[in-house]
């Protein structure tokens, strides 16, 4: 199968797009295998690979991510880039590959982009407080099954930053309501439920992502269909957190 | 209530946008209800305005619309500064797959708020109005429909506005936390477009005159 690769290049402040024709993939690749073929080539003629990042390459880990022909993992609804199999394309098929772009995503080179923003909101409230000790029985606090399925729904989200990428207003507020409603929703994440939206959103915002306008482009991308019902239920919490004096 | 930290973050001016949007919404919905006063003849109409006069309704209406305006547009700007710097810029992207009604809030808000300009100097001053004598609704408004490029910008706008709030209604309850169907926008917008458009079009087809 061939494919003429346009793949993004950088190694310093800017880049641009380098054409590659590849006249030895199998359909049965995966987006990733097709550019591990292509490092091969680039590594024994002595040139530099192109940089991209890749982790379980099953689409559970979040690590790799890129723009495929202008869609955030590729054409194929609910699939990362390393499950996107080379069959998705037509022999012969131009592919421009570009790193995900938004403000506070810095490219650091080729395909690679600094997310640490998204730790950072993390870091600002996706998290529970409990005092340890020996883990307590797997059934000591009830959880409604309706609360699990959205906590789990929500619980999905693997943090590729794809929402980031799609979105026209560079928003991460898919990802950050991910994370607050997957432990909003549950008992033990009651406690710090208000404050959790509080903080998060402030470090959202103060990472550089814009606001959301609802055109629901990430959902779309997003691999794992994390709903947009999510960034409603953040906005009422955050809504409610603002309102009250409660300091939760 | 911490009104200040909320307007800090982005989802808090989009609650601004939300609230100052409802209260343009219900205006509109009141305005058009107004206009479909007209099918009862003349003396309903001008009786209609003259009554909003005698009740004092007019100018805290306007004061109260003014706001809203001025920090609906205030906290747009300021949103739309923010995803200016913070979206990412693409050699090759896919046209964003939203809906023609979200992709076009920005601009289309502003074609409407030059129509208001438009609209306000037409019909509540009276000098773009071929007929333009105050008080005289029905005559003012009878005036400005006979001609078919009045009623296309009429129409233009209307359709703008209907856009908007197709949007607008589902982005709003979704601001303040309820993920509600973009039916009800949608069918919103249509009542809307609807009720203002049966005024021009019935004086264009000589139904009302």
């Amino acid at each position: 199968m061939k494919l003429t690769l346009r793949i993004w290049r950088q190694s310093g402040a800017t880049g641009r797009l380098v054409e590659y024709p590849m006249d030895d993939l199998s359909p049965d690749m995966s987006f990733l295998e097709a550019l591990d073929v292509l490092n091969e080539r680039l590594i024994t003629s002595g040139q530099e690979p192109v940089a991209f990042d890749h982790d379980c390459r099953e689409g559970i880990c979040g690590m790799c991510g890129m723009m495929i022909n202008g869609m955030a993992h590729g054409p194929e609804k609910a699939t990362t880039a390393c499950q996107l199999h080379l069959r998705h394309f037509r022999d012969g098929d131009v592919v421009t590959v570009e790193p995900w772009r938004a403000e506070p995503f810095p490219v650091v080179r080729d395909l690679v982009v600094d997310r640490s923003a998204f730790d950072r909101i993390v870091a600002a409230g996706g998290y529970i407080s409990v005092p340890t000790g020996s883990a307590p029985d797997a059934h000591a606090t009830p959880v409604p099954k309706p609360d699990a399925d959205t906590a789990f729904e929500a619980a999905a989200c693997i943090g590729c930053g794809a929402c980031v990428a799609a979105c026209p207003n560079g928003s991460a507020m898919l990802f950050t309501a991910a994370k607050a409603t997957h432990l909003g929703v549950l008992p033990q994440g009651q406690p710090e439920r208000y404050s959790r939206a509080r903080d998060m959103v402030a470090e959202h915002d103060a990472s550089g992502f814009g606001g959301c306008t609802n055109t629901g482009e990430c959902t779309s991308a997003c691999p794992k269909g994390i709903p947009l019902t999510t960034i409603a239920r953040l906005n009422a919490d955050l809504l409610r957190a603002h309102t009250t004096r409660s300091d939760r | 209530m911490d009104t200040i930290g909320l307007y800090r973050t982005t989802v808090g001016k989009k609650v601004v946008m939300a609230v100052t949007g409802a209260g343009m919404l219900l205006y509109v919905v009141v305005h058009m209800l107004g206009n479909l006063t007209v099918f009862s003849g003349p003396d309903a109409i001008n009786g209609y305005g003259h009554w909003l006069r005698d009740i004092g309704v007019v100018w805290p209406t306007r004061v109260a619309l003014l706001a809203c305006v001025a920090l609906h547009f205030v906290a747009a700007y300021q949103l739309t500064a923010k995803a200016r710097r913070a979206r990412g810029r693409y050699e090759h992207r896919r046209r964003v797959q939203g809906s023609y009604a979200a992709r076009t809030m920005r601009w289309g808000g502003v074609i409407i708020a030059l129509f208001v300009v438009y609209h306000l100097l037409d019909l509540t001053v009276g000098w773009l109005n071929p007929n333009g004598v105050p008080g005289e609704i029905h005559a003012n408004v009878v005036a400005d429909f006979r001609h078919w490029y009045v009623v296309l910008a009429y129409t233009v706008a209307v359709l703008a506005l209907g856009f908007h709030i197709r949007h607008g209604v589902w982005s709003a309850t979704q601001t303040l936390g309820v993920t509600t169907s973009r039916v009800i926008g949608l069918g919103v917008a249509v009542t809307i477009c609807a009720g203002f458009l049966s005024v021009p079009f019935a004086v264009f087809t000589g139904l009302v005159s």
